[in-house]
């Protein structure tokens, strides 16, 4: 239902009141101590319209104490990119906590009978005892995965996800992996993705993209090989980077196959070691969360030949654009088959947009999440009639900020890896309308009788991605800021 | 067009129900290479059988959905308990974020944590630089009144060394010399959640009452929750002790800082135990935990190093709060009041009102060791027949004890005690031998979607229902709690089964 119109949408919304934004950094920066400042004034700045990127360093480790909100390297692999192959069970490997912090944290939706076809919201552990830690783990792993194999026979493959104690006891989960393979005659991947390797989730990324290569894609070559690969068609594209939280893959699979596509593989939301293998066959890989499926995306490119393209599903405007730069890399069909889909929903996406815009037009945001998002979704919101005050990536790199340019306009504040205090303190100063980021920010600001939505999860609601997920979005961003209970916030008489 | 009506938008839970999603489904499945229907139907029944149960029980290396978590996500609880106090987790930092994330999920609170963020060349050359760069910036940001500091198995691992690694940050200047920053070694490879807990409360103690023990007693109850999730038992017991009249300490109290109110400003620190009144603990007549598990080391320690007289209260059901408020009683020579009579017996009377939709149910369920026995005392109580039991992080001392109070009752005799065991084992259990409900935290809706057997939630973590960790579970009036969330999910599941017009609704009775 749609809440009914509160207060604050009849009130014009105030311009927000100009901050001196360098030197709100300037002054915040003044909190830490001499060493802890030097390293943090390299992350934030005031974009600059025409600048190449936005002015801040980025994928450097994060300050000790200053209370980051990045994860690890097995977050990036089991928690992001592994996770949510369905049919696979992926061990977390080493004590017990990672593996149940991690356990259906994510939402990457799924079609499968948990237990027996699938396994994606369980949580498998070697679960370490101090007896593994001075002896090894090597051999629970090896008996581990035949207990798999006996109570989870339909398992298609088995991956170890790496806790930070693998690395340091210095056990050989590559040798326990290729003599399980052939016990078991299935694919057996071992991820190196110990906890402290690299400065955030972002190195498990790649990790687990090159993992992927070495021990996925030789059986791709060797079924080539073979002759066991089918031809395919010309149409065969890949969602590269697609988690499908909420579903945001199948509201953006459905767009393509409508423009005529065959989407032979989904990475790797609801995607299956099989569509995996099969990847190297596709004749374009669409890739949507860049930061953690980049490589992969480029070694098909080296490797195979497959062109790979970005896109952006965030939005009408970047849904139609991007639509039609994907029928650009086929052929006339599918050029006119996009341009139909594009007006085919059109009545939908105006509908949406004269129902929201008026609720949300002039209201700000700032913006904090990883991967794709602080700058991919900035168009939806600007779709409403809303705007991006600032923004920042939890693990981004430079390439990410590079591409955040065109999404920006001059004078958004830019905060990278940023801190609790820090964003704490940005907000107070900013009062965006609007907070956009994570489960670990989300009561901090409303506590400040401030609207706010997780970025990561949907809050629990989705899809997002495709024009399907944009009515959500809309609907969603409404209720945040159009709640009346915001306006309960303090007593009467103490105002 | 799936999404097709402006006034009614479809998030995921009605829009993948639509035809144009249902078929995106069935076709692709062409590329997933899966299973034939029939064989993953054939594989599902075989999960259900005696057969499956004997195989399940049978591995030793492998862990499916295990009910625990690790040390320091229990340290940092112990932590936030104390009045502006920054828990500080010395190791890889992703383990911040995921303790973070977990608790705020249940609580819906901030929960404020950092970390000394150690990466490849702290794996080499230890962790110090880290904790003395940590130490300083988050004193400096943060303005804690103490930094407790715990560890992740990373560090445990390398063998960093906190007590001389604080030192040291003191040394560098980091904190004052006088600052306190007390300590826990947490490895995540020994005990769970609850050993951390008790860690960090002995290390904090240890820290605080350091030099603070005086002549006479300060005629102070300390009261220790251990790893307590539900905000309203923390609330119950001070309103307890006042309501006796009777001077406490409660190490820690963490129910502002987990449940604070919304009045337009964000606090960092609501509330928590004063470090003066925590020092002074040490002091104190006596201390009663009401987790014997969580609390082992720190009743150990007190008992041992402060001479004081230490007792475990699980005020859960009448008898379980009877004999903790007749313990605090006898403790201190208050009287109970009439008020705490009547509400007994309220509590009694709800219960007697219900017992014949309870008498002869049987029940399974998994918790930590303490809240498996409260639950077990409530359960005897009413006339419940505990069937299957599962504690991950079980141990001998608690199996000794839970077998003792099964024995007590008539009720107890065919409970069996699965010690070690995780939720792929219940499942096996409910399939092969079913019970009428079970009881556990949110990760037990899978056992309720596999199985069927009605849930009542219990525990922690509860991600998917909202507000339950406001409530109490402790006293009579959480007696109170616990028995309209187990009979009326018996009334429900009796409904549920019998709403079907002209066929199954004779049943579907308005009195009940």
């Amino acid at each position: 239902m749609t809440p009914p119109e509160s207060a604050t949408l009849n009130e014009a919304t105030a311009a927000p009141e100009a901050v001196d934004k360098k030197a709100l950094i300037k002054e915040v920066l003044e909190a830490y101590p001499e060493k802890g400042k030097k390293k943090r004034e390299k992350h934030l700045n005031v974009y600059e319209e025409g600048k190449p990127d936005c002015g801040v360093k980025s994928n450097i480790k994060s300050v000790p104490g200053s209370m980051t909100t990045r994860g690890c390297a097995y977050a990036g692999s089991k928690g992001v990119v592994w996770g949510p192959i369905k049919d696979m069970i992926h061990i977390s490997h080493g004590p017990v906590g990672c593996g149940y912090y991690s356990w259906s944290g994510r939402r990457n939706y799924y079609i499968g009978t948990t237990g027996i076809d699938s396994f994606g919201t369980m949580q498998f552990t070697s679960d370490f005892q101090e007896r593994d830690i001075v002896f090894g783990g090597d051999k629970k792993l090896a008996k581990l995965i035949t207990e798999l194999e006996e109570l989870f026979p339909l398992n298609r493959g088995v991956s170890i996800q790496s806790e930070c104690p693998i690395g340091l006891i210095g056990d050989d989960i590559e040798a326990v992996a290729k003599k399980s393979a052939k016990e078991i005659g299935k694919t057996v991947v071992p991820v190196r993705c110990e906890g402290f390797r690299g400065v955030s989730q972002s190195l498990g990324h790649h990790i687990a993209n090159d993992a992927v290569r070495d021990w996925v894609f030789p059986q791709y070559d060797k079924d080539k090989k073979a002759g066991n690969i089918p031809d395919g068609t010309q149409y065969d594209v890949a969602i590269i980077g697609d988690y499908n939280i909420g579903g945001d893959a199948w509201s953006s699979r459905i767009l393509l196959e409508e423009i005529g596509l065959r989407v032979v593989a989904q990475w790797s939301g609801d995607g299956t070691l099989h569509e995996m293998i099969n990847t190297p066959s596709v004749k374009l890989n669409l890739v949507h969360c860049y930061r953690s499926m980049n490589y992969i995306s480029r070694h098909m490119e080296e490797a195979y030949g497959i062109p790979w393209l970005e896109y952006n599903f965030f939005g009408p405007t970047k849904i139609a654009e991007s639509l039609r730069e994907i029928a650009s890399k086929f052929d006339e069909v599918i050029q006119a088959k996009a341009e139909e889909v594009i007006a085919k929903y059109q009545k939908q996406t105006e509908e949406v947009i004269a129902k929201y815009m008026p609720r949300l037009q002039g209201k700000t945001v700032a913006l904090m999440v990883g991967g794709l998002r602080p700058r991919h979704v900035v168009p939806a919101f600007y779709d409403l009639g809303m705007r991006l005050i600032g923004t920042g990536y939890e693990f981004g790199h430079n390439d990410d900020y590079k591409r955040t340019t065109h999404y920006i306009e001059d004078g958004t504040l830019i905060y990278d890896d940023v801190s609790a205090f820090e964003f704490e303190e940005f907000i107070k100063a900013m009062k965006p309308d609007l907070v956009a980021s994570g489960i670990k920010e989300k009561y901090v600001f409303q506590k400040m009788a401030l609207p706010f939505r997780q970025m990561h999860s949907w809050d629990y609601s989705g899809p997002y991605h495709g024009y399907d997920g944009f009515a959500i979005f809309a609907r969603d961003m409404d209720l945040a800021l159009n709640s009346p209970t915001w306006a309960l916030v303090g007593a009467p008489w103490t105002k | 067009m799936a999404q097709n009506d402006v006034n009614k938008i479809k998030d995921h839970a009605e829009l993948f129900h639509q035809d144009e999603y249902q078929e995106l489904f069935a076709a692709k499945k062409e590329f997933e290479g899966g299973h034939a229907p029939e064989v993953i139907a054939e594989a599902a029944e075989w999960t259900k059988s005696w057969e499956y149960r004997e195989k399940n029980f049978a591995r030793e290396a492998l862990t499916v959905n295990p009910a625990k978590a690790c040390q320091p996500l229990g340290a940092i609880l112990a932590a936030v308990g104390f009045e502006k106090t920054l828990p500080f987790v010395h190791g890889s930092q992703g383990c911040v974020a995921y303790f973070r994330s977990h608790f705020t999920r249940h609580f819906k609170e901030p929960f404020s944590a950092v970390s000394s963020s150690m990466t490849e060349d702290a794996a080499v050359f230890g962790g110090l630089k880290n904790m003395i760069e940590g130490l300083a910036n988050s004193y400096s940001l943060y303005q804690p009144k103490m930094i407790a500091v715990c560890t992740t198995c990373m560090a445990e691992v390398i063998g960093d060394d906190l007590q001389a690694f604080i030192k040291t940050s003191k040394e560098e200047g980091s904190v004052p010399h006088e600052y306190p920053v007390p300590y826990a070694h947490t490895p995540s490879f020994v005990g769970s959640h609850i050993t951390g807990y008790d860690n960090m409360m002995k290390g904090i103690l240890n820290t605080l009452t350091a030099g603070k023990k005086a002549e006479t007693t300060n005629g102070k109850i300390n009261f220790i929750p251990g790893f307590e999730t539900y905000i309203g038992n923390l609330r119950e017991i001070k309103r307890f002790a006042e309501l006796m009249g009777v001077d406490y300490t409660l190490l820690a109290d963490n129910s502002e800082y987990l449940d604070s109110p919304n009045n337009g400003e964000y606090n960092m620190y609501p509330g928590g135990t004063p470090l003066e009144a925590a020092a002074d603990s040490i002091n104190g007549e006596a201390t009663i935990a009401f987790q014997a598990y969580s609390t082992t080391k720190t009743r150990d320690y007190i008992e041992k190093e402060w001479g004081q007289k230490t007792y475990v209260a699980r005020p859960v059901g009448i008898r379980g709060t009877d004999e903790f408020l007749m313990k605090l009683s006898a403790l201190t020579g208050k009287p109970i009041p009439k008020e705490l009579e009547d509400e007994r017996g309220r509590a009694v009377d709800a219960l007697t009102d219900s017992q014949a939709w309870l008498h002869g149910k049987r029940v399974a369920y998994y918790g930590d060791p303490d809240l498996v026995i409260g639950l077990t005392q409530f359960l005897l109580e009413v006339g419940c027949e505990p069937v299957h039991i599962v504690v991950t992080n079980s141990n001998d001392v608690f199996e000794a004890e839970l077998r003792a109070l099964l024995d007590s009752s008539p009720f107890g005799a065919n409970a069996t005690i699965w010690g070690g065991k995780d939720l792929w084992h219940m499942r096996s259990l409910l399939f092969t031998e079913p019970v009428d409900f079970f009881i556990g935290n949110s990760y037990g809706k899978y056992l309720w979607r596999d199985t069927h057997t009605p849930m009542v939630r219990i525990g922690y973590p509860i991600f998917d229902r909202h507000h339950l960790h406001r409530y109490s579970t402790y006293g009579y009036s959480g007696t109170i709690n616990i028995l309209n969330w187990v009979v009326n999910t018996i009334l429900d599941e009796l409904d549920r089964n019998t709403i079907i017009p002209a066929k199954t609704d004779i049943s579907y009775d308005l009195i009940r």
